[in-house]
């Protein structure tokens, strides 16, 4: 019997990254690493707590030949302050490549987000891979996010032996999801802007882990949206998750803003409050076509979930 | 006696006729009602009693040629454009919404600093309006849509009271876009939308100050008018011409056929009011 193939998952103690792992460790030996904290994931699972910018992460790399690397682990825009993120998520990423390419790792698939494209105004509906990530003219808050994808693109022209998959998800929801717009949903009370419903799209959690699982397994290198054809405004979603929209002013610009930050609420940053105004609708119609991909929870599903917490 | 007199709320609010109209919309939209722009059905039947209060009673509009609009596939809708407000749009909408030929739900491209409005912004993406981006037109043509774009932009709906019923300037994308993507065009022509709401002066800058592209010194009043449309004949241009000036000669063309419907509404229009003050002891 042939030894199972070894792959390294990076942001262990996150909900995806369980799911991911929990489907994968049947066919993979999965090395499962975290910077937060070592996870337990029971046997056969193999758990690190590690720093990508420090040297012993090398030594996972050393000890294991890995036959692929899929890269969930982001310190998010909630977390530590703008520095710390982007040493963690941009050189660490940077190391994490320039590793797979020294230990000959044949592919990578990188987790991105659509915020990157940045919520305009000005954005066109149905914004495709070719679309500029206009995310860091916006905030600095999610320069890291935008640099992080630039990075991977570079790494993907410039070292195609790395097979590196980029997969720009719309809202992730579910069980477990704990990003800024799955908080929303699962609250009580949740804050909306006076006048303001932007069209949203969200992707439960088991078809993400589909889709991650999907694009790694095929293995075909690019970038690409993935989302669901079906959409909702943010005031009706919010409703239907059951909780009730606390009307925040949307005039003039810096009385928000003001608020956001006197409030301090961790699920209405002030480095977002342009995604609480305008949409970023993406087309996820090239995953769909090049991965035979359709997700099988709909809206209903998410939004009876987050209802059924309340 | 009892009496049967419908209140103007009941006009506005309660026409379950609408109902039957949205029901034979193509089903285009998700499981919440959204399609990728923000159409809404929730959002389409609230402005249809609006939109349909403004053409049957205030404006009482008669609308011609509804037969030129394709039933199906895609299509640009290209009227002049007048009034200050939207309405001209709106008006446009209803008509095609409500043509007993085969209805639609049209999009139409607006301006691009309306989405920064609070309501307005989601109110004109409900009942299909969408920003006057390129890629959303192209989007919507591959999608078989059929889009109400006005060329004239501002300057047509927020042209001064004195210049009435004279075209203003063309952009020329709604033609690249038609010739690309084999869209058929057809010309419309709105009269009487004009005397609604008179401007007399654009204020730079108070426009300025405010970041709007216009700020016209208007009477605060909305002048009941009769209004006619006229939808014409599809034109089909092919994708065979490149050059800036041979693109604006083909603009001219479906500007010379709206002016020709202008003409033919403005002479309709002097005989209707000629009509009523014979009728009048």
């Amino acid at each position: 019997m042939e030894p199972k193939k070894k792959i390294l998952v990076t942001g262990a103690a996150g909900a995806l990254a369980k799911k991911v792992i929990d489907k994968l460790k049947k066919d993979y030996k999965v090395i499962a690493v975290d910077f937060r904290t070592k996870v337990d994931l029971g046997i056969p699972v193999e758990s690190y707590k590690v720093d990508f910018n420090k040297r012993l992460f090398e030594d996972i790399f050393r000890e294991h030949q890995f036959d692929g690397i899929i890269h969930l682990g982001r310190i998010s825009a909630q977390e530590l302050n703008r520095h710390t993120r982007y040493n963690a998520n941009v050189i660490g990423t940077r190391k994490l490549f320039d590793l797979a390419r020294k230990y000959k790792v044949p592919k990578v698939l990188v987790l991105s987000t659509y915020f990157v494209y940045g919520a305009s105004p000005y954005n066109p509906s149905l914004l495709d891979e070719k679309t500029p990530l206009k995310a860091s003219e916006l905030t600095m808050d999610l320069v890291d996010s935008v640099e992080l994808e630039n990075l991977s693109t570079i790494y993907l022209y410039k070292h195609p032996e790395l097979n590196i998959t980029i997969l720009r998800p719309c809202n992730i929801a579910g069980p477990g999801v704990r990003n800024t717009f799955s908080m929303l949903l699962s609250e009580k009370r949740s804050p909306v802007l006076w006048g303001f419903s932007p069209l949203m799209q969200f992707i439960h959690i088991d078809d993400m882990r589909d889709a991650i699982c999907l694009a790694f397994e095929k293995n075909i290198p690019g970038v690409y949206n993935v989302a669901p054809d079906d959409y909702i405004g943010f005031q009706d979603a919010i409703k239907a998750a059951g909780s009730s929209p606390i009307q925040i002013p949307s005039i003039p610009p810096a009385l928000t803003e003001a608020i956001a930050k006197f409030l301090k609420w961790k699920s209405f940053p002030p480095y977002l409050i342009n995604y609480f105004k305008y949409p970023v609708i993406i087309d996820g119609s090239l995953f769909s076509r090049t991965f035979d991909f359709k997700p099988k929870k709909t809206l209903h599903d998410i939004f009876t979930y987050y209802k059924s917490l309340k | 006696m009892e009496k049967n007199k419908t209140s103007l709320l009941d006009k506005i609010f309660k026409d379950n006729r609408l109902d039957d109209y949205i029901r034979v919309f193509p089903n285009k939209v998700g499981t919440h009602g959204y399609d990728p722009w923000g159409f809404n059905i929730k959002g389409i039947k609230n402005s249809m009693r609006l939109a349909k209060f403004l053409y049957e009673d205030f404006y009482k509009v008669e609308a011609f040629g509804l037969e030129n609009i394709p039933q199906n596939g895609r299509c640009l809708i290209i009227p002049n454009h007048s009034g200050q407000l939207p309405f001209d749009g709106m008006l446009v909408g209803y008509a095609m919404l409500t043509n007993p030929h085969g209805p639609r739900a049209p999009k139409a491209m607006v301006e691009r600093f309306l989405p920064s409005v609070p309501f307005i912004g989601n109110w004109l993406n409900s009942m299909g309006a969408v920003i006057g981006d390129p890629v959303n037109c192209e989007r919507m043509l591959d999608k078989e849509e059929a889009i109400v774009v006005f060329p004239e932009g501002v300057r047509g709906s927020n042209k001064l009271y004195k210049d009435r019923y004279q075209l203003k300037r063309f952009g020329n994308g709604f033609m690249h876009l038609a010739m690309k993507h084999d869209a058929p065009i057809i010309p419309v022509g709105i009269v009487g939308m004009e005397e609604t709401i008179r401007s007399y002066a654009d204020i730079k800058p108070l426009a300025k100050l405010l970041g709007m592209p216009v700020a016209p010194l208007v009477i605060p009043f909305i002048f009941p008018s009769k209004v006619y449309i006229y939808f014409g004949k599809p034109i089909s241009f092919k994708n065979d011409v490149h050059k800036e000036e041979d693109i604006q000669e083909r603009v001219n063309i479906v500007k010379k056929e709206i002016d020709a419907l202008l003409k033919e509404g403005l002479e309709k229009r002097a005989n209707y009011y000629k009509e009523q003050k014979k009728q009048k002891p």
